[in-house]
Formats: structure tokens, C-alpha cells, sequence
């Protein structure tokens, strides 16, 4: 088990191992989410207050999930990149942070198109989720940017992970700061609370959404990471085998 | 199977065809990157052997 | 700095470096009085666009003053490692005997005195343009000495990340306001706040308890990514 993690951290172990997995991830994230949409959209029964319009959440909440999710993944890399200086850790880093940005995008378009039949606007200050999703994009855009303005690979990756670290000391701090004022304002939420007080002919379909857009991730995150630790190994000698023996 | 979902149809099939496309489109980006790499690689290696 | 024999405290390592930047910027004056006049006409631009009703100008007073000392702070914290890096003092400092993020600590603590302090002593006086009472002064004056303490420090793992960086200055403002965020809501809701007549400790805590928190880490992160940025 052991072994199996520490050939893990080699990128040429890696990429092989990667490219098993990702049909693994893919196909169960797409029959999840296939079914999560279609119980959404068809078999959920209708909610009270916001009519069909609330089925936005089917959407909404996974992206917002994930946007969480990758950066955390991005955080967690970069630091265990930097504490245990393991070159791959970065490149999961640096590949999580286009995705998270995706996401984080998502949750924001489909939070706004969720507010206009809710509240009659396309935006919503007053909405906690939304506003702190907000902040949240502008983190991932500091992170690529940052990447983007170093030139050394080495010393991207490091000056990026401690600022993703430091982010991600800020993510609660920032969901905390913008809830307590809107909960001061009676604030009107987006999302309709879940958990226990959901109907389960609502539940299933969001908790499918959330675990098929999670395997999602993963498979696209591996994908990408194949093709980050593909460049940055580009003048290996396994590289350079395998590409003359022509493998994938 | 209500399809414009209440008269919200617009609404909601916009977030839904919204998220199918980032789906796809953070896809295609990946393998696309995958492949510009593989192929860049390629024709270096291929050059410095044939010289 | 002290010959090699004597072993400096990490204490007097934070001092004499912050005495260092001091006397610099006491040379200097122009380095604290134009994030000063910086903060006074950004604080002046909302009145001229908006326009002079009294009602208008008290309700956004807060904000706008708030909005006004972030962007003056973010325009100081961006020579913060500046000289150092092109005299080479930095790389001074790298190899100093004294911890590193002691020095870092030190630097801000003399950047924030020359920065973020004069806000705080100034904000009445642009305050009462906006027709601020007295009794509301007060308390934007303490959210933005605990703000001003965590911008500081917040701003100086920034700099120290985007020093020598080719447009080091946009990036640096990409990097920090977003995590400034939470502060500047605090602080100026805060502020709004007292002027309705509402409880305010909540606020205030958050603020001092945020300083207290970017005290803890942000001189070992400043001290890591200098470190990063100059290796």
C-alpha cells in the first residue's frame, strides 16, 4: 500500500496510473449525473414557493461544491508541495486551479440566472453564497495570474502555493464575514437549505449531481495533470521512450 | 414531463445546457493541451534524432 | 546591522529594522504624505461623481472612506520591498543571522506606523467632509486601526510574492484585495452600523481578531515567499 503511494508521487508511474483511472471516474460521474438531471428536471416534485425555477439547484449547488472542492484540492497540493517539495503535488496544484475557476464560474452564472425569476434581479449583493463565490473567483484569477508572471516552474509553483495557502486560510473567513452580515440583514439565501427537511425525491437527485460532478472533477483533473507532468517532464528519458515507442 | 418547466423553462435550461458545455468545454481543453504537448515533444524529439 | 559577535535578540532584530525603515521614510516624506493625499482625493472623487446631497454623502461616508484607506494601503505596500531589492538589502536579509520573518515583522511594523497609522490619525478630517458626527469618528477610527494592522501584514506576504515581478504592482492588488474583502466589509458596515444605532462589538471583535490572526502567520508566510522570490 505503501509502495503503491510512493510510486504514486513518480510522475512516469503517474501518468500511467492516471490514464487506468480516468475511465473509471468518468463513466460512473456521467451515469450519475445523467440520472441526477433527469430526476431533477422530471421526477422531483415541485417546490412550494419557487416552482420549477428552484430545479436551478440541481446546477447551482454542485457547482459551488466543487468550486470548494478544487481549491482545496489546489491548497492541499500546493502545500504538500512545498512542505515535502514533491514536483507532482505542484502540477495537481496548478491543474486544479483552471477547473475551480470553471466551476466557481458556473455556480456564479447559475446563481445569477437562479435570482431573476427569485428576486427580479440578475445580481444579489445581499446573497451570501453568491458574493463569497464571487471573492472566490477573484482568488483563482490571482492564482493563475501569479503563475502566470513567473517564469521559473520551480519558483511559480512555490510562490503560488503559499499564496494558496494563505487563501485558503481566508475561504472560511470569507463565507463567515459575508453570512453574518447577511444573516443580520435577514438576508434572502439562494439556495434552499438541504439536509434532513428535504423531501428525498429532491435529495437524491442533488446528492447524484454532487457525487457525479465530483468523479467529474477527477477524471478532468487528471486529465490535465497528465498533460502538466507531460510538459514539465518533457526532456526525460521516459518521456522521450515513451513517445518513440508511441504510447499515449 | 413538463419541459418548460412551469413557464421558468428558459431559466432553467439555460443553467443546465450552461453546465453540459463547461463540461465539455473544460474536456476538450484538457485533451487538447494533452495532445499540443505529446505533439510538441514529438517533433523535437524526432528533430534531435535525425540530426 | 551589529558585528558578528555579538548575537542579536530577535527583538532587537525586529527594532532595528523597523528604526531603519523609519529614518528612511523620515527622509522621505513623500512616501507617507502621498498615500496620505492619495486617500484624501479617492475619498473626494465619490462626492464629485455622485453628487453633494448630505444624506447621500452620510450614508456612504463609511464605505467610501473605508474603500479610499484600502486603496491608499494597497498603493504603499507596493515599495515595501521595492528598495530593498534593487539596493540588494534583501539579499542582506536572506542570510541575516536574525530570523527572517523577524525582519519581515519589523518591515511592516515600520510600514504600517508610516502608512497605516497616519490613516487612522487622518480619516476624521476627511470624515467630516461627509458629514460624519463625532461619535461615529471614533469608531472608524478603531476599525481602521485594526484594519490598517491587517492590511499591513495581509500586504506585506504580497509584496513580498510579486517583488521584482514585471507589473508586480496590478498583480499585487489581483492578489491582496480579494482577501481584503472580509475586512473591508467588517470595517465599513461596522461603521454604518454605529451611525444606525445598532450593536457594533460583533464587528469590532472580528476586526481585532483578524489582526490577531494575520499577526500569527503572515510574517513566516512573508518570510517563505521572500525567500521563494529571491533564491
Amino acid at each position: 500500500m505503501w509502495k503503491f503511494i510512493h510510486q504514486l508521487a513518480s510522475p512516469p508511474h503517474f501518468y500511467r496510473i492516471a490514464q487506468i483511472l480516468i475511465p473509471w471516474l468518468a463513466v460512473p460521474g456521467l451515469l450519475l449525473i445523467g440520472y441526477g438531471a433527469y430526476a431533477g428536471l422530471f421526477l422531483a416534485p415541485m417546490d412550494y414557493q419557487q416552482g420549477d425555477a428552484f430545479r436551478i439547484i440541481y446546477v447551482h449547488v454542485p457547482s459551488a461544491y466543487l468550486s470548494m472542492l478544487a481549491y482545496m484540492t489546489m491548497a492541499v497540493s500546493a502545500g504538500i508541495g512545498l512542505i515535502w517539495r514533491i514536483k507532482l503535488s505542484h502540477a495537481v496544484a496548478a491543474a486544479a486551479a483552471p477547473l475551480g475557476a470553471w466551476f466557481t464560474f458556473l455556480a456564479l452564472a447559475t446563481g445569477s440566472i437562479w435570482g431573476k425569476p427569485m428576486w427580479g434581479t440578475w445580481w444579489e449583493w445581499g446573497d451570501p453564497r453568491l458574493t463569497s463565490e464571487l471573492i472566490m473567483l477573484f482568488l483563482y484569477f490571482g492564482y493563475m495570474a501569479l503563475r502566470g508572471a513567473i517564469d521559473d516552474t520551480t519558483k511559480a509553483d512555490r510562490a503560488s502555493a503559499v499564496l494558496a495557502l494563505v487563501g485558503a486560510v481566508n475561504v472560511p473567513i470569507i463565507h463567515f464575514s459575508v453570512e453574518w452580515w447577511s444573516s443580520l440583514h435577514q438576508g434572502r439565501t439562494l439556495v434552499k437549505e438541504g439536509g434532513p427537511g428535504m423531501d428525498p425525491g429532491m435529495l437524491y437527485p442533488l446528492l447524484a449531481m454532487i457525487l457525479g460532478f465530483s468523479l467529474i472533477f477527477g477524471a478532468l483533473l487528471l486529465r490535465r495533470v497528465r498533460a502538466e507532468v507531460l510538459f514539465r517532464e518533457r526532456r526525460t528519458r521516459w518521456v522521450k521512450d515513451l513517445i518513440l515507442s508511441g504510447g499515449n | 414531463m413538463d419541459l418548460s418547466m412551469g413557464g421558468y423553462g428558459a431559466y432553467v435550461w439555460t443553467c443546465f445546457i450552461m453546465a453540459g458545455v463547461v463540461l465539455v468545454v473544460c474536456e476538450w481543453r484538457a485533451r487538447l493541451r494533452h495532445r499540443r504537448v505529446y505533439r510538441d515533444i514529438e517533433v523535437r524529439i524526432k528533430a534531435l534524432g535525425d540530426s | 546591522m551589529s558585528s558578528e559577535d555579538e548575537p542579536i535578540g530577535m527583538l532587537s532584530g525586529i527594532a532595528g529594522i523597523a528604526r531603519r525603515d523609519l529614518l528612511l521614510a523620515w527622509k522621505r516624506p513623500g512616501d507617507v504624505l502621498n498615500p496620505l493625499f492619495f486617500f484624501a482625493m479617492v475619498a473626494a472623487l465619490f462626492p464629485l461623481a455622485v453628487g453633494p446631497s448630505p444624506e447621500q454623502l452620510k450614508l456612504s461616508g463609511p464605505a467610501v472612506l473605508w474603500v479610499a484607506a484600502l486603496l491608499s494601503m494597497l498603493l504603499s505596500l507596493n515599495s515595501l520591498f521595492l528598495s530593498d531589492y534593487e539596493d540588494g538589502s534583501l539579499d542582506q536579509m536572506l542570510v541575516s543571522p536574525v530570523p527572517l520573518s523577524a525582519l519581515a515583522l519589523g518591515k511592516t511594523l515600520a510600514h504600517w506606523l508610516t502608512s497605516g497609522l497616519p490613516l487612522v490619525v487622518v480619516s476624521p478630517v476627511v470624515a467630516i467632509t461627509f458629514q460624519m458626527p463625532f461619535s461615529v469618528t471614533g469608531y472608524l477610527m478603531l476599525t481602521l486601526l485594526f484594519g490598517t494592522i491587517s492590511l499591513s501584514l495581509l500586504g506585506s506576504v504580497g509584496a513580498a510574492l510579486t517583488v521584482g515581478l514585471h507589473r508586480g504592482t496590478a498583480l499585487l492588488s489581483l492578489l491582496i484585495l480579494p482577501l481584503a474583502m472580509p475586512i473591508l466589509i467588517f470595517g465599513a458596515r461596522t461603521v454604518s452600523l454605529v451611525a444606525s444605532g445598532d450593536g457594533v462589538a460583533g464587528g469590532l471583535y472580528f476586526l481585532a481578531a483578524y489582526a490577531v490572526l494575520t499577526l500569527s502567520f503572515a510574517p513566516f508566510a512573508t518570510a517563505a515567499a521572500l525567500r521563494i522570490s529571491n533564491e
